[in-house]
């Protein structure tokens, strides 16, 4: 008996000793540089190294909130993550349903999907934009040669086509690993309640809603937060297919960009938190939502 | 009767025509990259799938680039470091996590998991004047720190999942022969793990070697800049000019050795990436 409550104290100080190190770490890269945030949020702080940071208040905030700029990077963010998600939950559940029912060449439909998935999102957004390249672009070759399209388009110039484009990408990108996600959460469902559901007569059209939809929920939320505050810190495939373009910045561009460019600590940390609380509040809007649902 | 086999037999084809069509929607962009790279610049504008003749001119160029080739070596060096760090710490916290009694256990965890989601954009400016302070500004220390925000929480919550699932009685054992509890983790759970810790130090190197926002923002000469940071950067002679042919083929040289490790690995990565998802 004495041995073991030694071996519990002996064991519980050694869980200190072994998580310190960690908390150490994440105090020094996430708690000290989020303190940091909020404090320089407040101040007028010029990285010049010339004029020394001095206290605004609530400034910052003020000019980000009626600068124009910032209004349209939230659109262009927003409509990037509606339509993204969306797509991504809807072809990553047919996807899904697909690789889990049993047909030749399955596991072969499985590593295919991996791909997209590994390949980095800079490259990935290089690949799409030279396929929508203006002049020489498979996309704009093949519309012209079946004459789908007058004249060759320049896809990525307006936001109108580039936005679309962008989503695409990400949809190729992020579904499989939506479809990953959602392919485990159809092995949890058991196989006698599609017994069941077809000798009740249920067509296959509602057995996905009454039985696979209602189960495989879970999953699919959990699978659309991750992807929603993904989208919404959205910054690579924009920054490499339309970097320059200041109509198509998003959020985290906009903050980026006043943090490198203009060298400007204030507005850019003011900026973070206001992506941060964006991204809470769909934490939050989604957590109400799924305790709701599952009460 | 035979009305039903005809329709069983249009689903089939139904049903192998979307199989085609996910394929080739997802194979097909790789595929274009792939083929792109091998296209001699003459050739480079058409359109026919398949090249009319083959040529690793790209290749040469890209490999005798020296900002490329000093890419590749620094993602190396800091996806390489990132993940054996985050490994290292990221273990030892797992194991107190999921096997020592401790106090604050449900608290912590909760925190590791909101840490794997949090918004690296929302501490840019702050690791950016830390970085300047600490001398590590423009350095591959500096990105490998700045890199244990993603890889460090991820590592945790997935190795303490490991350690959860292994059995009791390996551990109760050799308490009994009175080993002390580092021993145990060290000579007989830590083993047990070597799949977790593949898995995980995979992705973790993925996200690493993927990572652009803090690469792009953290480092300004071309000698410490990572290869995503290069590839978007790649440019012409002139601005109008871009050089497809060696943007594709540096692009396949930093993505094929990942895809490979993807298919090597598919079922341990499947299982590592929807681990924290599904049961959480």
């Amino acid at each position: 008996m004495a041995r073991e409550i030694d071996l519990m104290e002996r064991q519980r100080r050694l869980a200190w000793f072994l998580i310190v190190p960690a908390v150490i770490v994440v105090l020094l890269v996430i708690g000290y540089p989020l303190i940091q945030v909020l404090v320089y949020s407040v101040l007028k702080y010029k990285l010049d190294g010339v004029t020394p940071p001095s206290f605004v208040g609530l400034g910052n905030y003020l000019f980000i909130l009626t600068d124009s700029d910032f209004w349209r990077a939230v659109a262009v963010t927003l409509i990037f993550t509606f339509f993204s998600v969306t797509l991504e939950a809807v072809l990553g559940l047919s996807v899904a349903m697909v690789a889990n029912s049993k047909f030749k060449g399955r596991s072969i439909l499985r590593v295919a999907i991996l791909i997209p998935w590994a390949i980095p999102t800079v490259v990935s957004s290089k690949i799409w934009a030279w396929m929508f390249n203006d002049i020489y672009g498979v996309v704009n070759v093949l519309l012209t040669n079946l004459h789908l399209i007058p004249q060759k388009i320049a896809f990525l110039a307006t936001p109108i086509t580039a936005i679309p484009v962008i989503i695409a990408v990400d949809v190729w990108k992020t579904t499989p690993f939506m479809a990953l996600l959602l392919l485990a959460g159809l092995g949890l469902i058991p196989s006698d309640l599609y017994e069941a559901a077809a000798i009740d007569g249920a067509t296959a059209v509602k057995a996905f809603f009454s039985v696979t939809l209602p189960l495989v929920m879970p999953t699919l939320l959990v699978a659309l937060i991750f992807r929603t505050l993904d989208a919404l810190r959205v910054f690579d495939i924009f920054y490499v297919m339309v970097g320059g373009q200041g109509n198509m910045a998003t959020m985290a561009i906009y903050n980026q960009q006043w943090l490198v460019s203009f060298l400007d600590a204030g507005i850019g940390s003011a900026a973070s938190v206001i992506i941060l609380i964006f991204i809470m509040i769909f934490v939050i809007l989604y957590t109400r939502f799924s305790k709701t649902s599952f009460q | 009767m035979k009305e039903e086999d005809t329709k069983t037999i249009l689903l089939r084809v139904l049903f192998y025509l979307l199989v085609l069509v996910i394929l080739v929607f997802n194979l097909f962009p790789f595929v274009y990259a792939v083929v792109s790279s091998f296209r001699p610049s003459s050739d480079l504008f058409s359109t026919d799938l398949f090249p009319k003749a083959l040529t690793l001119d790209h290749y040469n160029q890209v490999f005798k680039d020296p900002r490329f080739v000093a890419g590749l070596i620094n993602s190396i060096i800091v996806a390489g470091c990132t993940v054996l760090i985050s490994l290292a710490l990221g273990s030892l916290c797992a194991y107190a996590l999921g096997r020592l009694p401790f106090r604050f256990k449900g608290p912590v965890l909760y925190l590791v998991l909101t840490m794997t989601m949090f918004p690296q954009i929302s501490v840019l400016s702050g690791l950016f004047v830390m970085l300047k302070a600490l001398n590590l500004f423009n350095s591959r220390q500096g990105l490998i720190l700045t890199y244990l925000i993603f890889t460090l929480p991820f590592t945790i919550w997935v190795m303490t999942q490991y350690f959860r699932s292994l059995p009791r009685e390996l551990e109760e054992a050799a308490y009994v022969d009175g080993a002390a509890p580092l021993e145990v983790f060290w000579k007989i759970l830590l083993p047990l793990t070597v799949p977790g810790l593949v898995s995980t130090g995979l992705l973790a190197f993925i996200a690493a070697w993927n990572e652009f926002l803090f690469a792009l923002t953290f480092t300004v000469t071309d000698t410490m800049k990572t290869v995503p940071v290069v590839i978007s950067q790649f440019s012409g002679a002139t601005s109008f000019e871009q050089p497809w042919g060696s943007i594709m083929a540096a692009s396949m040289v930093v993505t094929v050795p990942l895809v490979i490790l993807v298919m090597i690995f598919q079922y341990r990565i499947v299982a590592g990436l929807t681990a924290g998802a599904v049961k959480g």
